[in-house]
């Protein structure tokens, strides 16, 4: 690991400041996707800014018509959350299966939204969701924020600080997880918003992707029977060793079905 | 009466340490002015070195030299040995190539290293070592097993035509023809046993010094047995006199058989202490481990079993190949030949066995034994087919095994290969097994799994296996390089407490408790009082370290004989001061007593007369209380059991979940139960991990591809039921424990019941076969293609 200097900034716009006046500076929030990113040496900051003291990012507050939870919020605290599990356990449900307990203790949203990973869990939510991307600047609507492999329109200095997920009336996820990494390998967020449907879909391809056929269907009739037949083509699906593009294939559709069943 | 001696569920005494984060690993120990080592290592599965560039490395301040496989050549030293002769059927010696340190002319798989980075830190050495320029020639390579066995595979040694080390049988192939000839139906087979990566959870590592005043060399190393490398460092390496390099393996982080090689890493760190005057210390990483710890398993198998109609087993006819790696590391030839073939009669009665082993060179890092070590792959192989025969004949499959299996009157029992099992209840450890998972009541549960649109399934797979490898006599005939027997030394100190020193290792199995309890039993008090020290080749005499379950049967007879003698010398000590004659002294309970009557004398007072020798025999016997003893076992020890597994399979994703493990082993007298029981979670959980998950996957070029834990599936607690463990014990005849070992029963017992249980499941789909790791991809595409067989039938 290259070394770097450390910051510990007290405020959003210090931790702004800070990142302006690095080389290459990169925030540190849970840590749980940037310090092995480091360790591999496929990172090289010059300045590497702590956010964790800023306490705007944090907790989860009851909007109205929407749950706001702040950037710093770990996966550990959304899977319990009671505000989270009586409006949307749906989301509460996705959080708890990232990872492993050490990473949900750790890592946050804001981290896991601003990393975009393709084989992440939130993206899905968000799409799903019809959630919006807060920033120290401005408001960003999901199916806006994410642009493919790791990557955002967040700008280099840009800071999360939290994501507003709309009450949809239901929503579910089914995730079929990598036996070795836990990452999803498919995972499949429902979510009914009063006539739409959202079918969002992550880990099958190198970017989250909505199913449109799903959607009609579910707007039609809200039940797992309705996806019956449904088909996502292979073509653009990853494959690797544990799963390939006709399994992933095969897996949208059964991890929907679950998804949709889970929603209730 | 000790309240801490044998079958007491007595705490570990090493865990204090270890749960508080106060162990002492290699990695902990910093010695002054100590630089860092980083290799350079090959990103090819086969290259031709042309040339090395050091010159930008050499450059950077801090960096104290740059050591390739030419400077090794220059010194004109050794290479890493193999520990095993084995002879090919046309009376040839396996072929056995040169494996020097660093690979100076060709590099033989990904991971190879070329050179070698000593800087002043870890960072600089590493970055250095970025800096070294490999002129290399990329050549084809034969990455897998299978493309290495085909015709025109490239070769990885110019000596081993067809990639083949040796061409080994064992077994009368004329008997296993004349009962082939006899029977009603030959069932054939074809299995692998899937490539593992051991991931002990301390990487490798090494410090090395050289002493320029004594001129010697002090080496700590993340060894499961620091005396066997001390003497292949000096006999074949280094050649460096043993007096003159002491090697200490410190807490040591788990092994499996991968830290029982002498490597690369920890031959250049003492090389290269010398050369730049200052301490070398280096430690893996965890990519590095992927691709440079010996790997275990890598078979590919064809065998028919001659049957009966009435299920009648006759005869067992084996051909196999095994993966070897690029070089042979120290047990490679042995762990598929000697310590396979012999298993191959399982726990059956059968006339003839026939074993043809080929060993095979692939451009992969080399492959040794790991937890159980030949075991598994015979048991898998065995029990796999048991229950094809069962299939094939339409007879249940518990009672074509108690049809055949041995029975507990007919031991001592010889096989057709070698081994003559001394004891055993086999079909106890079955029926107790049977009855700890409710065998019974299974149909009803796999009718409510059906319900909710579950497979479920059951499987069972006995096995018998070999432990503690001995005598030295007949292991050296059969090829062995080193003798297998282990030693001690019990040093009673003035005022009786012990210290106990054995030539074993503990890398996490509790030795520092249960040998204690051992010698608490025997000398009538209790562990606290005891100390057992391993690990250090100037403290311990001698000794053969921890591999293969021997460390208690073999090892604590040694340590058990030593504690006779001290009883022994204690009684004449005993007699002297009570005014009687030895004969007529009993020790029991810590007291030497004079027979029928009152006249008692504690241990400690005994042992205090020995060190104040006012009042004493002097004209028979020395002052001080120490002994030691070499045991050399008279023959292997033959644990074995019953493995009993329950799944469930997901048919919509082919997910396979274990729901229940029973397990009954016949493991001889037990020390500690609680340690025993851990032992066997442990095998469990490994041998799950195997039939399941695990898989080092190289490509046709021999590109790792599962070279993190992105991709490679280690088992994890959440991952399995609460387990079953049972015992029926049998004690072993010939040792004075009556031990048999534990280290390793989990590991072979369990992975063909996984399977078993797998297919048991899909049977309703029309799948007959799946191979280990029974993945959800893997099972869910079988099921697809059963169903896509069934539709165009
Ligand atoms: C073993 C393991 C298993 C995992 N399994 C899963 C899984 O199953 N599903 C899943 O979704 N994830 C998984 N993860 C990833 C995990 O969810 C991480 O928490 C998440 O990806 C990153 O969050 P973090 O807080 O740790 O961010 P960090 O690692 O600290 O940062 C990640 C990136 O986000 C940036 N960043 C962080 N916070 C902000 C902010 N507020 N504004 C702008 N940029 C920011 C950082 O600069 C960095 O580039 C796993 C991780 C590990 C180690």
């Amino acid at each position: 690991m290259q070394d770097f200097a450390y910051h510990n900034p007290g405020s959003v716009a210090d931790a702004v400041a800070a990142l302006k006046g690095a080389d290459d500076g990169k925030f540190l929030a849970g840590g749980q996707s940037f310090i092995p990113v480091l360790r591999l040496g496929l990172a090289e900051p010059s300045d590497v800014i702590n956010l964790k003291g800023l306490s705007d990012l944090q907790g989860i507050r009851d909007g109205g018509d929407h749950i706001a939870i702040g950037a710093l919020v770990t996966h550990a605290e959304v899977e319990t959350s009671d505000l989270v599990k009586g409006a949307l356990p749906g989301l509460a449900t996705m959080a708890g299966h990232i990872g492993d307990p050490q990473v949900r203790n750790r890592g946050t949203l804001g981290g896991s939204v601003a990393h975009a990973d393709p084989a992440a869990d939130y993206p899905a939510a968000l799409i799903a969701l019809k959630a919006t991307v807060v920033t120290d600047r401005r408001e960003i609507a999901s199916s806006d924020f994410f642009r493919g492999l790791f990557e955002t329109t967040l700008e280099e200095d840009e800071i999360i600080t939290q994501v507003k997920f709309p009450k949809a009336e239901k929503a579910g996820y089914g995730k079929f997880a990598s036996t070795a990494s836990k990452y999803a390998l498919v995972g499949v967020f429902v979510a009914k918003h009063g006539s739409e449907v959202r079918v969002a879909v992550t880990g099958a391809s190198a970017r989250y992707f909505r199913v449109a056929a799903m959607e009609q269907a579910l707007a039609a009739h809200w039940s797992a029977d309705a996806l019956d037949g449904i088909v996502v083509p292979p073509d653009d699906l990853q494959s690797d060793m544990e799963a390939d593009a006709a399994y992933r294939a095969h897996l949208v559709g059964v991890m929907a079905k679950r998804a949709v069943s889970a929603a209730g | 009466m000790s309240n801490t001696g044998i079958g007491k569920r007595v705490k570990r005494k090493e865990d204090r340490r270890f749960l508080t984060g106060k162990g002492r690993y290699t990695d902990d120990i910093n010695l002054p002015r100590q630089a860092f080592a980083h290799f350079v290592r090959s990103p090819h599965a086969c290259a031709k070195i042309n040339g090395i560039d050091a010159s930008e490395a050499l450059s950077q301040d801090g960096v104290l030299g740059v050591y390739t496989g030419a400077d090794w050549v220059a010194d004109q030293l050794g290479g890493l040995p193999c520990g095993w002769l084995v002879k090919s059927k046309n009376g040839a010696d396996q072929v056995e190539p040169p494996h020097l340190p660093l690979a100076p002319e060709v590099a033989r798989h990904v991971g190879d290293p070329v050179a070698v980075v000593i800087a002043r830190t870890k960072e600089l050495a590493k970055e250095a070592a970025s800096m070294v320029e490999v002129d290399y020639d990329d050549m084809p390579a034969s990455g897998t097993l299978a493309k290495a066995i085909t015709p025109d595979a490239p070769q990885v040694w110019p000596d081993a035509s067809g990639n083949v080390s040796f061409d080994w049988e064992v077994g009368d192939e004329a008997a296993q023809q004349a009962a082939f000839a006899e029977a009603d139906r030959i069932v054939e087979i074809e299995v692998t046993n899937n490539r593992v990566i051991p991931n002990a959870m301390e990487p490798r590592a090494a410090v090395a010094s050289y002493d320029p005043n004594a001129d010697s060399y002090t080496l700590y190393t993340t060894s499961q047995n620091p005396h066997l490398i001390r003497l292949l460092l000096s006999a074949f390496v280094m050649q460096i006199p043993e007096h003159k390099l002491q090697v200490i393996a410190p807490d040591v982080g788990g092994g499996f058989g991968s830290k029982i090689y002498p490597y690369s890493e920890e031959v250049v760190c003492t090389w290269t202490s010398k050369k730049v005057g200052v301490p070398v210390k280096w430690t893996a990483d965890r990519s590095e481990a992927f691709m440079s710890d010996a790997h275990g398993r890598g078979h590919i198998t064809k065998a028919q079993m001659a049957v009966k109609n009435d299920g009648t087993m006759l005869a067992f006819r084996v051909e196999t190949y095994a993966d070897l790696g690029a070089y042979l590391s120290t047990f490679a030839t042995a762990t598929p030949t000697y310590l396979y073939a012999p298993l191959l009669c399982g726990i059956y009665k059968m006339k003839a066995v026939y074993a043809n082993v080929k060993g095979i060179f692939t451009h992969t890092v080399p492959v040794d034994a790991y937890r159980g070590a030949g075991r598994p792959e015979a048991t898998y192989l065995v029990e796999r087919m048991v229950d094809k025969v069962a299939g094939e004949l339409g007879i249940d499959r518990i009672e074509l095994r108690r049809k055949n299996m041995i029975q507990k009157d007919e031991f001592p029992y010889q096989t057709p290969l070698i081994f003559q099992f001394d004891t055993g209840d086999f079909e106890a450890c079955l029926d107790t097994a049977l009855e700890a998972i409710d065998f019974a009541g299974f149909e009803a549960r796999r009718a409510e799994a059906a319900s909710r649109g579950m497979l479920r399934g059951i499987g069972v797979s006995t096995y018998v296996e070999a432990c503690g490898l001995a005598p030295s006599a007949a292991a050296g005939a059969l090829g062995a390089r080193a003798g297998l027997y282990e030693s001690a030394i019990i040093r009673v100190h003035p005022t009786g407490s012990v210290t106990v020193f054995t030539g074993t290792h503990s890398h996490g199995q509790g030795h520092e408790t249960a040998f204690a309890q051992i010698v608490a039993e025997k000398l009538g008090m209790e562990v606290d009082n005891i100390t057992v020290e391993h690990g250090d080749t100037e403290k311990i005499s001698f000794g053969m370290g921890s591999y293969g379950s021997r460390s208690l049967a073999v090892g604590g007879s040694a340590i058990s004989k030593a504690t006779d003698k001290v009883i022994e010398k204690g009684r004449k000590i005993a007699a002297h001061l009570l005014e009687a004659s030895a004969d007529d002294i009993d020790f029991e309970g810590g007291e030497y007593k004079v027979k029928g009557t009152d006249k008692v004398l504690p241990f400690g007072a005994v042992a205090f007369t020995a060190y104040v020798p006012h009042n004493y025999p002097h004209e028979e016997l020395e002052p001080g209380l120490e002994e030691s003893a070499f045991y050399d076992p008279a023959n292997f020890t033959f644990p074995g059991g019953c493995h009993i597994t329950e799944v469930e399979i997901d048919p919509e994703t082919g997910v396979v979940k274990v729901v229940d493990v029973a397990a009954a082993d016949d493991i001889g007298t037990v020390i500690n139960p609680m340690i025993v029981d851990g032992q066997v979670h442990g095998g469990l959980v490994q041998g799950i991990g195997q039939a399941l998950y695990e898989e080092a996957v190289y490509d046709d070029d021999g590109q790792l591809k599962s070279g993190t834990y992105m991709n490679y599936t280690m088992p994890r607690a959440a991952d399995f039921p609460m387990f079953k463990v049972g015992f029926h014990v049998t004690a072993c005849t010939h040792n004075p424990l009556g031990s048999k070992g534990v280290g390793e029963v989990g590991s072979i017992g369990v992975p063909p019941s996984v399977i078993n249980a797998v297919l048991d499941a899909l049977k309703p789909t029309g799948v007959t076969d799946i191979s280990m790791p029974a993945t959800a991809q893997k099972v869910w595409r079988a099921i697809q293609e059963a169903k896509a067989a069934q539709a165009a039938e």
